[in-house]
This record gives structure tokens, sequence and C-alpha cells, in this order.
């Protein structure tokens, strides 16, 4: 809120006597699922992230080509908070079907932007009203009547900027880069933004508290989608084999991925060092991933939860035979196809424990954008190392949605491709057994297929197999494989990425998290000592198999609160299965499931409620 | 060439890269004894033996079933996965982009491919992966006990009197109108034929489909069966004689070319088809489904080589990729410099 900053908005006579409220709201932009609104509202994120304020975005979109609502938030928060907030201060309604739902609930003191011709007016009398003529603005600056519906979107952008107090060369600037090699495009566009802003000037005085000032807190920060960060991470990991299936919302993971190979993994001769497979289904693409994998690349699949259920009989596989792969499940909300533009985190125990048998596997749990590339690329070494498939868990708010972050640090450690023999290791051992801990890590030496050594060979199955990868049914041979297994998983602790401590002070109550769980709980945190005089321990949690420092913050603790984005609790369930019979008792939940991102305020309530603060 | 260096005692026979027969041999195999899937893995060795194949070079795969653990019975030194139920296509797939300088055989069954795994068969034919995709076929799942998988004949008999009321699905129909490349047929009886299949097989580059009927002395060698011994030895149909004259082999011989349909493999082999059905010519794609729908109306088993096609880009080709194995290529080819990093930082600030 508008914390100290008193001034008086007196040489605008329009704005009421009271505090502006600078770089501390959101807007909301309600339209039409493919009116092309993305570009003025890239625009628009992308001039606040320029004036220096942090500033956060997300697409809240509809599964529907076009037609359909859709609407993007845009939060500027000078605190640097990036979480969904309940409601956005400000809104742009350009969707003449949910324009009534959508001025009735902005707050009061809020702001509507609409179409004149909409008098939306009549609903509200306690927010302020900018109704503009959208279309006459456009067609006077845009002749061809088929752009106007696109050019109409920068209208807003202008009106914004002259409200807002953006500054028009940022907005120039940013429209310059993204229309870097069309000059005509970006006339075009710019006077749109320009017309709009001269329209607000001229006939929209100030009458809201919301403003813009320029800040120093993105200084040599990107702005980037957590899928599009996957994808950088996997091409820096040096994958070589990528084989998908199309999937809301994973596919520009892959498409982010195959545009870098294009760009950095072509050699001079015009050849490729990758090779991107659309797949006929999930199960050929994770089957082309374990064949790659078995075969010595560095493979790869994306997929959503419709598609990980699909896998489970080939993850079952990948853990039995120890084959490497990664898999990147961006998680929607299920069940069944569920809302597939909505987030969710309820694939956690479906991935841990993909398949029949006594599978598990071990899951990555990048909280940002910049975890999604560093992740992105960990996965693989894990996996070689580990000689298992390893799962990426995001989610459609990350993976989606554009996120500000420090600048990704490149890999400092060269790759691990694991333990694999080559032709001139057989000639001084002799021979090898696929399956044998000789290292007493519960890893055993493989081979590649097309080692020249008579010994090289070995038979991997999905069956019953001895350490000399041959089929056996002998109980003890099956017990010793499971067990190793079993070590090898519990090895995985150490080897996956630790939580990461917010704070481990004096409370006698924590917050337990993973994912994109963490802006929320970060925010709601900063509440809970403004509001309630409570400092909240917290660690967010970063993979699965759990590390013992969770076990130890669980112990230090009275309650713990587990804070995640499912019906379930899945989170809170995988933990009890991990944490001895005294610890599960402290465990308490605090869920949001409904395929929003969660906010801030519903964890502080929540924990407000349950404390009884 | 196949000639040994003269010893003391005439060792065993070599073949033209040094290697005796047994080292192209498995391990014992645990199928019943009988089982046409037996006669072909010794066709698979000899015709192994016989090209000079690498073992190392060579991978096999399978899915799930009798045919599926075969690949156990035979080329020891060569990696095997043994994978899921239906699903041998994509790990092929896979296994072939991490190393596509290996030969690839896959050995499916009936049931793993035209039940369970059609999907995927039909999406392997479409890529025309380079690879030998083999159905062992013999009409029945044994594991489970004799039911009638997707190519059991219409009006066929199990031993338990049920007659199969369901149209079989032609494999090799399919296959050629998919886009595989070399499609045939062949019973694991017929020895001369097989060994010759499966050596111009080992020459071709694309995807090599044969269906190989292999019949089931358990569960479907009755009268009424279809893909019994007895069937096969009165219904088999060859519309060619298939001959192979490895590269390696300098064999003149004389024919009649009106008599012989001459291919040029790959590697420099011929395969010399000799006409059987008058001017059966096996590179015409629709001829050739038409030839195996009207047999099926005439209740024969065709068999020979149907279709081939040694012109058309394989699945490697249209990727483009490099000679290397992807798989072992270092880390200065497949992870990007610092600078590329640093030049998508700067371009998303």
């Amino acid at each position: 809120m508008a914390t100290g900053d008193l001034a008086l908005g007196q040489e605008q006579g329009a704005i009421k006597a009271r505090a502006r409220i600078i770089n501390d709201f959101s807007i909301n932009v309600a339209t039409v699922n493919g009116s092309g609104s993305q570009s003025a509202n890239s625009v628009l994120l992308k001039s606040i992230f320029g004036m220096g304020i942090p500033v956060s975005g997300k697409n809240l979109f509809p599964s529907n080509i076009a037609g359909l609502p859709t609407w993007y938030t845009i939060r500027a928060s000078k605190d640097g908070y990036v979480a969904r907030t309940r409601d956005a201060e400000i809104l742009v309604a350009l969707n003449a079907e949910t324009a009534k739902q959508d001025i009735e609930a902005l707050p009061t003191g809020g702001v509507a932007i609409y179409e004149e011709s909409q008098n939306l007016k009549q609903y509200r009398d306690d927010v302020a009203c900018y109704p503009v003529p959208f279309d006459k603005i456009t067609a006077a600056v845009c002749s061809e009547a088929k752009l106007r519906k696109l050019v109409r979107n920068m209208v807003y952008v202008g009106v914004l900027a002259q409200l807002l107090s953006i500054d028009l060369t940022v907005v120039e600037g940013g429209l310059r880069k993204q229309f870097a090699k069309k000059q005509k495009v970006f006339e075009l566009n710019f006077g749109a933004v320009k017309a709009g802003f001269e329209y607000a000037q001229e006939k929209l005085p100030k009458q809201d508290p919301f403003m813009l000032e320029a800040m120093d807190e993105t200084a040599g920060k990107i702005i980037i989608d957590g899928n599009a960060a996957a994808g950088m991470g996997a091409v820096f990991a040096g994958v070589t084999v990528v084989a998908w299936y199309p999937i809301t919302p994973s596919t520009s993971l892959i498409e982010a991925t195959t545009d870098l190979l294009k760009k950095f993994r072509v050699t001079p001769e015009g050849k490729a060092t990758f090779a991107v497979v659309q797949a006929e289904d999930e199960l050929a693409a994770i089957g082309m991933v374990l064949g790659a994998g078995w075969g010595g690349a560095r493979s790869m699949t994306s997929t959503s939860g419709p598609g990980i259920s699909l896998m489970a009989e080939f993850a079952g596989l990948g853990y039995f035979a120890e084959i490497p792969g990664v898999i990147f499940d961006v998680q929607r909300t299920g069940p069944s196809t569920g809302m597939p533009t909505r987030t969710s985190q309820a694939d956690l125990l479906s991935t841990a424990f993909l398949s029949h048998g006594d599978t598990k596997h071990v899951v990555l749990l990048p909280g940002s954008v910049k975890e999604c590339f560093e992740f992105g690329y960990a996965a693989f070494d894990l996996s070689e190392r580990l000689q298992t498939p390893v799962f990426v868990l995001t989610d459609l708010d990350l993976g989606m949605n554009n996120w500000m972050s420090e600048q990704f640090d490149y890999p400092d450690k060269p790759l691990d491709r694991g333990k694999v023999l080559t032709a001139e290791d057989l000639q001084r051992l002799g021979s090898f057994a696929r399956y044998r801990d000789v290292d007493g890590d519960a890893i055993g030496w493989r081979t590649l297929p097309g080692t020249r050594h008579p010994k090289a060979a070995y038979f991997t199955r999905g069956s019953g197999h001895n350490d000399a990868a041959g089929y056996t049914e002998k109980p003890h041979e099956y017990v010793a494989l499971m067990e190793r297994l079993a070590r090898k998983f519990e090895n995985a602790r150490k080897l996956v990425p630790a939580p990461v401590v917010v704070k481990d002070g004096s409370s006698k109550v924590g917050f337990l998290a993973y994912g994109t769980t963490d802006f929320a709980l970060r925010e709601s945190r900063d509440q809970l000592k403004k509001e309630n005089d409570v400092d909240v321990d917290y660690m967010r949690i970063r993979a699965y198999p759990f590390a013992h420092e969770i076990h130890d913050f669980v112990a230090s603790h009275e309650r713990v609160y587990v804070v995640e984005q499912d019906r379930d609790a899945q989170l809170a369930s995988l933990l009890k299965l991990d944490l001895p019979a005294e610890q599960v008792v402290k465990l308490r939940s605090i869920l949001h499931y409904n395929g929003l991102p969660i906010d801030a305020r519903t964890i502080t309530e929540e924990f407000v409620t349950k404390e009884g603060l | 060439m196949a000639t040994t260096t003269p010893t003391a005692t005439p060792g065993p026979k070599l073949n033209h890269i040094g290697l005796p027969v047994i080292e192209y041999r498995g391990g014992k195999s645990t199928l019943c004894a009988g089982c046409g899937h037996n006669a072909i893995s010794e066709r698979i060795i000899d015709a192994m033996f016989e090209m000079g194949v690498e073992p190392e070079r060579m991978m096999k795969m399978s899915g799930i079933g009798c045919s599926s653990k075969s690949p156990a019975y035979f080329m020891s030194r060569s990696h095997s996965f043994n994978s899921v139920h239906g699903r041998m296509p994509s790990v092929s797939t896979g296994a072939h982009l991490a190393n596509h300088q290996l030969q690839m055989l896959g050995v499916s069954g009936d049931g793993d491919t035209a039940s369970i795994g059609v999907g995927q068969f039909v999406h392997l034919m479409r890529r025309n992966l380079p690879m030998i995709y083999i159905i062992e076929d013999n009409g029945v799942y044994g594991l489970t006990k004799g039911q009638f998988s997707a190519t059991a004949d219409l009006g066929s008999k199990l031993k338990t009197g049920i007659i199969n009321d369901l149209p079989a699905i032609d494999t090799c129909a399919l296959a050629i109108q998919l886009g595989a490349t070399f499609v045939g047929r062949s019973f694991s009886g017929d020895k001369k034929q097989l060994l010759a299949m499966l050596k111009a097989a080992i020459s071709h580059k694309g995807t090599v489909m044969l269906d190989v009927i292999s019949p089931c002395v358990t569960f479907n060698d009755h009268e009424g069966s279809t893909k019994s011994y007895k069937f096969m030895q009165e219904f088999d149909e060859p519309i060619n004689e298939v001959g192979f004259v490895a590269s390696f082999e300098d064999i003149a011989v004389d024919y009649n070319s009106g008599e012989i349909y001459d291919v040029e493999m790959h590697d420099g082999s011929s395969l010399r088809l000799r006409k059987l059905h008058e001017d059966y010519d096996p590179t015409d794609k629709a001829n050739a489904v038409r030839t195996l729908m009207e047999a099926e109306e005439k209740n024969e088993v065709l068999t020979g080589v149907f279709y081939i096609n040694t012109e058309k880009p394989t699945f490697t080709d249209l990727l483009n990729l490099v000679d290397e194995p992807l798989s072992t290529l270092p880390e200065s080819m497949t992870r990007p410099p610092k600078e590329a990093l640093d030049r998508l930082m700067s371009s998303l600030q």
C-alpha cells in the first residue's frame, strides 16, 4: 500500500486529496482470445520493467483457439512481489461479454478503462471510470481495416501510459525491440500508442491514485517464462534427442528447446547435432527417450498430466532397467483433461511413484525461472549419474508466464555422463556385470551399444534380472536388486538440489512449500510479520527424495504448515511417508486448488485462522 | 573374404570378418521344442554370420511375448533391449537416434505388433527408420495360453474349437501402404527363402518389414489353424524366388533378364527375385497391395519379397544428422559456449 508516500496531487486538481499509490497495484486486461492482445500486454509489461519497477505478468487464457474470454494481469510491486493478487485495481475492459462481471470484480477505489459505447459506469459509482472511443481512435491511425483488431490493443497501452505516467520513450524502445525488423509495423503500433496517450492527455483528467515511478530494481535482470528457461537448461545440458507430443502447457518448452537447438547446435557443415521427433503419442515419446538414453544419448521429453499418465509403464521400465532420460512435467489441473489452461501442483504423487510395482522416481522441483534453467541442465547429469529417469516438475504458472529474474549463470561444471565403460576399460577389466554394485554406491557400470569389445554387450529387460543382466525368477536375486535400487534412491537424497532455508530462526512454527507456491508464501510471511507480528520459519523444498535437512526442519519445529496447490495435500502426504511417526503429527496443510495461482492473502488468512492469531 | 588361413588343424569356418559362427550364437532357447521362432533365430544367426556383420555393431530389439524373448537366443555379442509390450518401435527409434551408425534388428510377435503395438508399428513404418522388423507370426498369444491375435485368419480355429470371426490384419499390406521400403513374408520352415530375405534385409537401408509365419506347436498347429506347419506346406505360394548375392561375393550368375528382377541394394549387394507370378513388379506399391488383397480372397498365403524401394530417404536422412553418433558427441559439440548464454541473457533484458 502507499507506504508513507503522502504527496498530495495538488498539481493535478482531479486527483483526490489522498495518498497516491505508487508502484504497487495490478492491471487486469480483459480481452477476447485470439484478438492479438499479447503484443500490447508484453509491451506494457516490458515498459514497466524498463522503468526499473519489479513486475510480473500472468496470462489467464481459455482452452480455445479464438473467441473465449482471456485476461492478462500485470502486477507492479515496489517490494518485488510477483505472486498473483486476488484483486486487480485497474481494469482494461475490452471484452463486451465479460465487461459487467469484470467491472463488478473491481475493488472500491479501482479504475476501469473501457470502450466508450459500453457505458460501464452504470454498474459502479465507486471506481474511477475512463471511457475511451477505442474504435474511433484506431480507425484514425490505421487505414487498413483488417489490422485494426490488432492495433486497437496498442491504444490502451497509450491510455495507460498517460494515466499511470509510463515513460513514452520506454514504450517506444520496447516496441522497437519487439518489431525489430518491421519498421512499418512499429510505426503503426507506436502511432496507436501515441493516439491513446494523446486522447487520455486531452480528455481523461486523472481521478485515481495509481502511479508508476521509475525505480532501479530491474537493472541487469531478464524477463523470461519458465518453459523457455527449462528448454534453455536442456540445451546447455547438451541434450541430443528430444521426443515429444504436443500438450498444453508444455508445448512451448519444446518449441523453445528446438529454436535454441537450431540456433546453437548446427555444425558449420549444416548438420544437426540433435534430433527432435514429434512422436505419435506420449507412450512413443517416452519410449524414444528411453531408447536414446539406453543408447547413450542425452534425451528428454516434456509433457503435462495426461501425458504423464500415459508414460507410466515406460517410467517403470526406466526405473527397473536403470535407463536415463529427463521428463519435464508442466503441471496443469486434473483429474483427466481437467482445466488444461489452469495451473496446479497435483502431479507430485503420480510422478514420484509413476508406474506399477515398487517404483519411485527422482523429481526436481524448480521454484523460479532461474531454477528451471539450472534444474533443466542438472536433471541430465543426475539422470546419467543415477541411471534412472528424472522428472522436472514445473507448472503452468511458472512455465507459461513471464517472470523477472537474475541472469542465468553458465554451468560451472562439465557434463557428468555417469558410469560408462569403454572398449579400453573392458580390455583392462576383461569383463563386467551390468548391475553389480562394484563401487558401493548402488550404481552399476554400463556400456553403450556399439562398444567394440566382445564382452561389451548385455541384455536389457524389464523382467527380473540378476546383476549380470541375466533373466531370473530367483527370490534372493530379485530382493537383492530391489534393495540395491532402494539404496540408490536413498543416496539420491544427497545428490538432488538441497532445500533452501528462507528463514530458520526461533519460530516454533514453520512453512514447507515447493515451486510457484514460493512467490505467494514469501509475500504472506511479510504480511504475517507486518499484520500479526509473527516471523514464521520457511524452508523451500527443491527435490524428491527429500534431503535430510527437511527432516531436521520438521524436527526442530512444533508445527509445520505445508502449503501447496492441490486438493489432496500431496506434498504433505509424500512427507508423511518419509518422516518418522512422531514428526508426521506436526504437519498441517494449507491448500489452494482452484486453477488460479495461489495468492499471499489466501495463505495468510488460513494460517491466521488455523493458528488462532 | 571367407577364407581361412592355413593351420595345422583346420579350425572352424570363418566369415569374411574372420569370425566363426559360434560368435553369432546366443543363450539356450527356453521356447517349446519345434517352435518356429527357434528356426528363425537359426536363420538370423546364419544370415548375420554369412553377411559378416560385426556383432557389436548390431542392436537387437524386442517387445514382449514368446517372439520377443528370442533375441536372447542369438548374437550374445550384440546389445539387446527387451522393452515393453507393443513398444519396440519407439525404443528402437530412440536407440537409432542415439547411434545411427549401428544396425538394428527387432523381433516382435503378432500380438506385440498387430494388437497392442499397432499404433507404434504404423508410425515406425511411416518413418522408414533403418531397421529390420521381424514379426514371428503364429496368430496366437502363447505365454497367456493361446488366445487369438489380430493376424489370425477369419474362420481359423483354436484348439478349444473357438472360431475366429474377425478379419486378419495383413501386416505386409499395412507396411507397404505406410511407407516401409522392404516388405516380405516368409515361413520359418523355408530355410532357403528366409535366409536369402534376411541377408537382403541386412543390406537394405530403411525399414525392412518381414512377416514370418512361425507355427506355435503348442497352441496353433492343429487342424483348422491357418498358421500351422501343415497349412503352410500346403498353401504357401511364393510370388518370387528370392536370391541374394552379397557385395563381397564374386559370383557371376547367368540368367534370363526377363525372368529375374534384379535390385541393387544400398551396400552394393544384389537381390535377385525370380518371377514366379507373371510380371510381378516389386517396386509397384499399389500393385503389391492389390496382389496381397487378392491373395487373401483366394485363401493363398503369398510369400516372397512384395515391395522394395531403395531410393526413399530414411528418417535419419530427413533429420540431417551429423555423421558421428549423437550419444558420444563431445561436450564441445553439445553444450553451447558461455558466449551463447551471454547473448541470450542480453537479448532478454
